[in-house]
């Protein structure tokens, strides 16, 4: 209320006679031909007066500051941190053996005969965004010869990477489909339940992770999606779950498949690290093809944020796969008018230099080749961690460091754990238990392995 | 229960996978109900204009610039940013509200080079997803923080406006704006419509060369406005998509804002580096709201950061690196400064010949409007009838409002633009 009252003196009354004398000025000023503008009698006789609220500020005056992003909040107290043995293991982006971010060769090279090619012009997308990119991205998922692909039953739009990919998804259900439960496993990743309440959908959860075995609590999945009601939708992660690293078994998946399909429940996958799992694109996407084989429905969000590292360029694709053409193409067109107010089109460059990869035999293999390096990184990283544990008699079974996949190792380390971590040894994690394998190197990893012996026998 | 027997026993099956009988089974489609969706008025033009053989073919619908031989153009200063940009820099997450040194030049080019509102940090920034997704962001902002409010929105607009306010769930109404009589500025009813509006109401504005009617506020009448809204305490919400573009200088084109940021006004701003950068495909842009402090500023931002992590996370950056590049260097600058003029003097040219021409055909209309509008676009006053005309029997392309895109006006199709106008209106 003070500070109400400070605003008023501070804007005096001089202050409002001189603005409403200027304004009377300006209105009684001589007509010009192009417009009309009101005499001084009528101003004085008119409804106009000056509000109260007029020496008041801003509307915003009582927005109150967000909570930092949990994971992107990690970087940030990271960057604060002037120890020069600091290890940043928050957010998932691939450094190298150096502890460097990477641009991968193929896509300098794609980058670099785009913008040596004179005649490519930066034109509005169109709202799907760009049509080679999407073919080309549908058949990275779902396989070449995918008869859904061949039955022209998939409809795909280029949205800005994964979470984009979600939101557009998360939209269109909310606008056209029966149900607006969406099942999502616990834990997930952060943004997941965001995403969805803002897209419209009501998010709901199903047991995944299993903290005793570390590994998967298939009877609790099979349990709560049984359960769920008819028709609702359930958000899979295609591979390398995120947080945990915990992926089901095919023989798991395809009991998934069976549980989804004899219940009618809508399969949502999110396919974040195609290839970056095992290295092999074909095995990582081999969850999503089941699905699509036995000739059902799903939504598949897709991101090139890891597996090309393009990160900040935004790359990603969400497809719809239809029961018949004709349906795919009014979905389509529906999945226009949720874009379309969000932003109108998608972002050129990035798509352009996927397209530029994926279109190219040779592109492709090179693709493949530095794609596998830096999966096989990763898992080189975990079994180094594993054994420098064991070598310390770190006590605790950690062989879930190498039975994870992906980029991330759900430690099962606690808050109080991470906290002792962060404060005495400058490792940087989401309070989760979560680590970033891919921040891992062979010159910051005995440090790790000495702060989670420390960690876990000191708290 | 059955249901679990049923997938333990298969769980036993070790052979070869073969999808289950019956287990696909799903009669229909879970989307078979869903409607094919209206085409975009705007995008669908140029799908049609694309679709068409005819080598006389003339497309002035949708707004992005040509050069006189209907080419569309990169900036020699984009071209050189990029080569700059290859190559050197990582593909790293921006953070989420994007780009710093983009924001920061952004807000230059917006409030003024020396603006103490930037000095005193008083701005909340964020990139955005150009034009459309600064007006979005702001809209679900508007929503989540004062969810009582209106938009009031001038007639026309561009149609894509109603759509974003609609997605965010904030109710609209309307203002008046433009008068079919004069094809010019309805400046009495809409300043009727600002007086009767409640206190406090937010406001869609313009700041320069509107979309679609090409009618501005002359100076005189931006500070009339700015004074009415000063008394009646209403936000207005500045949509700047052709700043440069409109009379060929940048800091000409933000007088509106001026005028309005002079008289105190606590303003919300939505940028584009679409047309006046070339950067269509790239969607940079930037959403501003002045705050009353710092501390106000810094929530605000943070509270933008959180509508924007749900939609896509972070902005993209290859936009946002050209933007930067460019207004950070004063040579690139310089380029820009010249090259954004001269695009928008090609505009005024033809805009000035296709007058002469229709009054040289001796058409009994007047087009007066051609040359008093300014931008890209040009309402031409015509029917959509007249337009369905044009499509038809001339194969020329534009909205079925009457809108012209000038900039696909060019000293090889004016002629016959104008000859295909003249037979239609005469």
């Amino acid at each position: 209320m003070d500070e109400a009252n400070m605003r008023v003196d501070r804007t005096s009354k001089s202050d409002s006679e001189r603005r409403l004398s200027t304004l009377v000025r300006h209105l009684g000023a001589s007509c010009s031909p192009s417009h009309t503008s009101i005499s001084t009698e009528q101003f004085e006789n008119s409804k106009i007066s000056l509000s109260p609220m007029a020496a008041f500020g801003s509307v915003f005056a009582n927005v109150v500051q967000a909570p930092e992003d949990p994971i992107l909040g990690v970087t940030v107290a990271y960057n604060k941190d002037l120890s020069p043995l600091k290890v940043n293991l928050g957010v998932g982006a691939y450094r190298t053996e150096e502890g460097k971010p990477l641009v991968l060769n193929v896509v300098k090279n794609a980058e670099q005969s785009l913008i040596n090619d004179p005649s490519r012009f930066k034109e509005y997308l169109p709202i799907t965004g760009l049509a080679e990119f999407n073919k080309l991205s549908a058949k990275l998922i779902f396989g070449a010869d995918s008869p859904a692909i061949q039955e022209n039953r998939v409809a795909t739009v280029q949205c800005l990477s994964g979470t984009g990919s979600l939101r557009v998804g998360g939209e269109f259900l909310a606008k056209h489909y029966h149900e607006r439960s969406i099942y999502i496993p616990v834990p997930t990743w952060g943004n997941h339940p965001k995403v969805f309440m803002m897209a419209g959908l009501k998010p709901m959860s199903y047991r995944y992770y299993d903290p005793s075995t570390r590994g998967l609590d298939f009877q609790g999945l099979v349990e709560d999606l049984s359960a769920a009601p008819e028709g609702s939708i359930v958000l899979l992660h295609a591979c390398a779950h995120n947080p945990t690293g915990v992926d089901p078994t095919p023989e798991q998946w395809e009991q998934i498949r069976q549980l989804l399909r004899a219940r009618s429940l809508l399969p949502f996958f999110d396919s974040a690290y195609q290839g970056f799992a095992s290295g092999s694109l074909d095995k990582d996407a081999h969850s999503v093809r089941l699905f699509v084989a036995d000739g059902g429905e799903l939504l598949m969000a897709q991101s090139y944020a890891k597996n090309m590292g393009l990160y900040g360029e935004r790359v990603g694709a969400l497809s719809i796969v239809c029961k018949s053409a004709d349906v795919a193409g009014k979905v389509e067109s529906q999945l226009k008018l949720v874009i379309r107010p969000m932003y109108s089109n998608p972002p050129l460059h990035g798509a352009s230099i996927v397209a530029t990869i994926l279109r190219s035999p040779e592109l492709y293999h090179e693709w493949t080749v530095e794609l596998k390096a830096m999966a096989d990184r990763i898992i080189s990283m975990r079994q180094e961690l594993f054994n420098a544990l064991q070598a310390k008699g770190t006590p605790g079974d950690w062989s879930h460091i190498i039975k994870q996949i992906g980029m991330f190792t759900f430690t099962g380390l606690n808050k109080e754990q991470v906290a002792f971590m962060t404060r005495e040894y400058h490792i940087y994690m989401t309070s989760d238990g979560r680590i970033s394998m891919a921040g891992l190197n062979s010159k910051n990893l005995p440090q790790l392995a000495d702060a989670i012996h420390a960690a876990v026998t000191t708290m | 229960m059955a249901f679990r027997a049923m997938i333990s026993s298969h769980a036993t099956q070790q052979s070869k996978w073969v999808p289950s009988a019956g287990v696909a089974r799903q009669m229909s489609s879970w989307f078979g109900h869903v409607e094919p969706a209206a085409k975009d008025p705007i995008l669908g033009v140029t799908e049609a204009f694309l679709a068409d053989p005819s080598p006389d073919k003339v497309n002035v619908g949708v707004g992005a610039y040509r050069d006189d031989n209907g080419k569309p153009v990169v900036l020699e200063c984009v071209r050189e940013a990029e080569r700059r940009i290859a190559g050197n820099l990582n593909m790293e997450y921006l953070p989420m509200g994007g780009s710093s040194h983009m924001i920061e030049e952004s807000l230059k080019l917006a409030y003024g080079e020396d603006s103490d509102f930037i000095k005193d940090k008083r701005i909340a920034a964020v990139q955005a997803l150009s034009g459309t997704g600064a007006c979005r962001l702001f809209a679900d902002f508007q929503k989540r923080f004062l969810p009582d409010s209106q938009i009031y929105i001038p007639v026309p607009t561009w149609a894509n406006h109603h759509n974003i306010w609609r997605d965010a769930r904030v109710p609209q109404n309307t203002f008046h704006y433009y008068h079919a009589e004069t094809k010019g500025l309805d400046f009495s009813s809409l300043m009727e419509d600002i007086k009767n509006a409640p206190n406090g109401s937010f406001f869609l504005l313009h700041a320069c060369a509107h979309n679609p009617t090409g009618v501005d506020p002359s100076e005189e009448q931006w500070r009339e406005i700015s004074h009415l809204f000063k008394s009646k305490n209403h936000f207005p919400f500045f949509d700047m998509a052709y700043q440069g573009f409109a009379s060929g200088d940048p800091e000409r084109d933000a007088k509106a804002i001026r005028i309005f940021l002079d008289d105190g006004h606590l303003i919300g701003c939505a940028q584009s580096f679409a047309k006046n950068m070339g950067l269509y495909g790239q969607r940079a842009g930037c959403l501003s709201i002045l705050c009353d402090n710092e501390m106000e500023a810094v929530a605000v931002k943070s509270q933008l950061q959180q509508l924007g992590r749900p939609m896509y996370s972070n902005p993209p950056v290859h936009g946002a690196l050209i933007v930067s590049t460019i207004l950070g260097d004063p040579e690139l600058k310089k380029l820009w400064l010249q090259e954004v003029k001269g695009m928008a003097d090609r505009i005024i040219g033809m805009r000035t010949t296709l007058r002469e021409n229709l009054e040289k055909l001796g058409s009994p209309l007047s087009w007066e409007h051609i040359t008093n509008q300014i931008g890209m676009f040009c309402y031409s006053g015509m029917s959509p009838e007249q337009v369905d005309r044009l499509t038809n029997e001339y194969h020329i392309y534009m909205t079925r409002n009457g809108r012209i895109s000038m900039a696909g006006v060019t000293t090889g199709n004016v002629g016959y633009l104008a000859n295909a106008i003249h037979e239609v209106t005469k």
